[in-house]
């Protein structure tokens, strides 16, 4: 450790305006904050300062990921063994995900970082922390067999898309992870629907035992074969077929409660989701006309990308509502477009990704007419004063 | 009529060195420092040379804008430096104390109380600097009539000291005729906001020509700021004065004893004094006598001042004009070693990031390290929950930074002050100084509006 500081010392000098290095400054600043909390200490306004960083913060957000990320490689060897029909014990299970998986998430990080290093070296800021999540977000809400090379474009589409060319992160207008997705989707049409992309293997053309088939329960469902969706209670533990990390509503959960006990995710937005998508589900109950429509409103909660969305996208505070008020309509109106996009629109099987980045388009406008109910209350106040006088 | 305001949105930082009501006594030091940078967006204007003989309530400096408000010495003796920063701004005027000369500006009696006598008295003294005005939370402009005159009662901040115990221990006859001065200044009430948990307020209730709240809750629930949104708010174009608590005390001496005499209680507060306690003291005294055997060995930061918005000072630094406490902690300079992904049991956060925030401990020994790099605003809604106003904190924010003058305007930037949003900045996990940005919002409204 000791060691370790004093390498990084003899090294800073080299980095520091006028040293040979200079121009890689935020990136050595990036790795050296990274291995040590800086020793700087306050100079004005307050003396003390909250323990908590954005690196921790980050950092919380991914243990949360944690528990749908490992049910994901789980759940990768168990839908590719039970499609080609072997035998395979939970380890086995395991062991074959997570070697399909690591690829993805090293691939998602060494180009987004990529970039973001460079960002910040151009502009001479400090390393953002921000990527830390969006780079496991992006494999989790990915097919497990997407191609390598469309993973990296979709990541570089993001990063610089999506959030550099309005400033890095923290002024993004859409969430990152999202936009990733949402640009595989209409790009690679091909790539991201069927029944094929979702069970590693198959579209490389690997033998599936007779009978089986790959559908989601997305795609059951946008084609009315409810009657074929797995049971509630195997969508809820999530050995289903579909995105990586999306699966596993027990998972998922189980992130949640971390991001709410931590406070870092904001219960009102997933609370809000959650009962804008149960009424919504209500309605459609009643007026029913197809089988999708008579689908018992829970089960859009266990099924594709809901949850997952819910708890780790709507809930990201830059893209989302930045008013406490705001949270609740931005996250009724995502609960209920979700609905409706899955429902009536049979076209985009996942409408809770095209709900949020919708929401995340209209949450400035939400915040716009929150604060001005706040402006008017002061207006308001004022003009009693005035005449009072 | 006795309503308890109960403010529930805030935050008690938990450091140890509360003070104990153990009065050690009066403090001579043999320095004093008179600051014009405790009073924001002054200019000032210097009336003196070192070598020169002044007594106590001679004119130091004055302000470049208004000379009638006049920064006085506190003490007879001779100016001794002169302490310049950077771009030669000044700093200190420092006078070593010798003999115990002042000016008497005579006494008024109560029933020769008029406006103007108030103001003069108050202007050629050098105390009316400690009547102060929102919006700004700048120094009052004489000139002015405010709607109402706020003095609070108690002070939340960390580690205050507590005013009923300094009420106990100094002459009430001061603080009514301060009172009774006050309120000749305004055409509506001088309000007094006191503890809604402490039943001694008692002590105060015999007071004529005063209009008495509760408040109660955690910190910022002490601050004038925060009493005067609830109470009484600042629209556009409305001036509100309030007063420190011990200063009606001082303005009560001047008027009763003729004398220019600021002396206060102090408490010598943190975690790094050996015995935190009450020291009797004048403003701008070295804080020297008082921290000199009374502190732990280490790297220390001396605060005039709380640990939100205090000052920093040297060992033998001077004690602000508005300070009532003394803070002594360690410095945080340290190379923390993955510090961002151990558990920390010992590490204080607003949000329950680390393992401290599911098994708390009764006190954090809080130093000076930043824990951090500035990032841009990332979390929504944590500001909110430290600051009991009707304001949105992060877009008023955004609207200085922008520079957006109507903007600032419609989301209340004529109700706060940096004081009052100091705990956004405590806990903001992006590190901005907040604190910072909402005094240049200050000072550019108060360029606009001029």
């Amino acid at each position: 450790m000791n060691f370790l500081r004093k390498k990084l010392d003899t090294l800073k000098p080299h980095f520091t305006e006028g040293g040979k290095l200079a121009k890689l400054r935020s990136v050595f600043e990036g790795f050296e904050s990274f291995i040590f909390v800086p020793n700087k200490v306050t100079h004005k306004g307050s003396h003390v300062r909250d323990a908590n960083d954005m690196k921790r913060t980050m950092i919380v957000v991914v243990v949360a990921l944690i528990p749908a990320l490992l049910f994901g490689a789980y759940n990768t060897g168990l839908q590719h063994f039970r499609a080609t029909g072997i035998e395979a014990g939970i380890l086995q299970n395991f062991w074959f995900g997570f070697l399909k998986i690591l690829p993805l998430i090293v691939v998602s990080y060494v180009v987004g970082l990529g970039i973001e290093f460079t960002a910040a070296q151009i502009r001479g800021h400090e390393i953002n922390e921000g990527f830390l999540v969006t780079g496991l977000l992006i494999p989790l809400i990915m097919p497990v067999d997407v191609p390598l090379w469309m993973l990296a474009l979709a990541t570089a589409f993001a990063v610089i898309i999506g959030v550099e060319i309005f400033g890095g992160p923290g002024m993004n207008i859409l969430n990152p992870a999202l936009t990733a997705r949402a640009f595989l989707f209409f790009s690679y049409p091909g790539w991201m629907t069927g029944d094929e992309v979702w069970i590693a293997g198959l579209k490389g053309g690997q033998q599936v035992i007779d009978g089986f088939s790959g559908a989601t329960p997305m795609a059951l469902s946008a084609a009315w074969e409810t009657d074929r969706l797995p049971s509630f209670l195997e969508m809820f533990i999530g050995t289903i077929p579909g995105s990586v990390g999306e699966t596993s509503t027990i998972a998922i959960l189980i992130g949640a409660f971390i991001l709410v006990a931590t406070g870092i995710g904001s219960w009102k937005v997933i609370v809000s989701v959650f009962a804008g998508a149960l009424g919504m589900g209500l309605l459609l109950n009643l007026i029913a006309v197809n089988p999708y429509m008579e689908l018992p409103v829970y089960y859009h909660f266990v099924m594709g990308g809901f949850a997952f969305g819910a708890v780790f996208m709507a809930t990201d505070p830059v893209s989302g509502a930045q008013t406490e008020r705001g949270k609740w309509i931005y996250g009724l109106l995502i609960g209920i477009f979700s609905i409706i996009f899955r429902v009536l629109n049979p076209a985009y099987p996942e409408g809770v990704m095209l709900a949020i980045l919708l929401m995340n388009v209209f949450a400035p406008l939400i915040d716009h007419y929150v604060i001005q109910s706040n402006i008017k209350r002061r207006l308001k106040r004022n003009r009693v004063a005035l005449n009072n006088r | 009529m006795a309503v308890i305001k109960k403010l529930k949105r805030g935050l008690d930082l938990k450091i140890p060195g509360k003070p104990e009501k153990i009065l050690a006594g009066e403090v001579y030091p043999l320095f004093f420092g008179v600051k014009p940078v405790d009073f924001p967006g002054l200019v000032p204007k210097l009336c003196v040379k070192p070598g020169d003989k002044v007594r106590a309530g001679s004119p130091l400096f004055m302000n470049k804008v208004n000379p009638s408000i006049k920064f006085t010495s506190p003490v007879s003796g001779e100016v001794k430096d002169i302490v310049r920063g950077d771009r030669r701004r000044l700093l200190e005027i420092v006078v070593e104390k010798k003999g115990k000369d002042f000016i008497d500006f005579g006494r008024i009696k109560r029933e020769d109380f008029s406006r103007e006598k108030i103001i003069g008295h108050l202007l050629n003294s050098g105390l009316w600097p400690a009547i102060r005005q929102r919006p700004y939370h700048i120094v009052a402009n004489p000139a002015d009539v405010p709607k109402s005159v706020f003095i609070s009662g108690f002070d939340t901040s960390p580690l205050a000291p507590d005013y009923q115990y300094i009420a106990q221990n100094s002459t009430g006859s001061y603080f009514n005729t301060g009172i009774a001065a006050l309120s000749r200044l305004t055409e509506g009430k001088v309000k007094l906001v006191l503890n809604g948990k402490d039943q001694g307020s008692e002590l105060f209730r015999k007071i004529d020509g005063v209009e008495i709240s509760w408040f109660t809750g955690p910190h910022p629930a002490g601050n004038v700021g925060v009493h005067i949104h609830h109470l009484d708010p600042v629209n556009k174009g409305e001036k509100v004065w309030f007063v420190n608590f011990q200063d009606v005390y001082a303005i009560g001496r001047l008027f009763d004893d003729g004398v220019y005499n600021p002396e206060r209680m102090v408490a010598l507060t943190g975690s790094e004094v050996r015995n935190p306690q009450y020291y009797r003291i004048l403003p701008g005294g070295s804080v020297a006598p008082m921290v000199k055997e009374n502190v732990k060995p280490g790297d220390l930061r001396f605060i005039s001042g709380n640990v939100l918005t205090g000052s920093k000072i040297e060992s033998d630094g001077y004690l602000g004009f508005y300070d009532s406490q003394v803070t002594v902690i360690p410095e945080g300079n340290y190379y923390e070693f993955f510090g961002w992904a151990l558990p920390g049991f010992n590490k204080y956060s607003f949000n329950r990031v680390f393992a401290s925030g599911f098994f708390p401990r009764k006190e954090y020994r809080l130093d000076t390290n930043f824990h951090g790099g500035e990032r841009a605003f990332v979390l929504t809604g944590h500001y909110e929950k430290v600051l009991p106003m009707d304001i949105y904190p992060m877009q008023l924010l955004k609207a200085i930074i922008t520079g957006d003058i109507d903007l600032m305007e419609n989301l209340g930037i004529y109700e706060v002050a940096e004081e009052d949003l100091a705990l956004c900045e405590f806990i903001c996990p992006s590190k901005i100084e907040i604190q910072s940005i909402v005094r240049n919002g200050l000072e550019l409204m108060i360029r606009e509006m001029n």
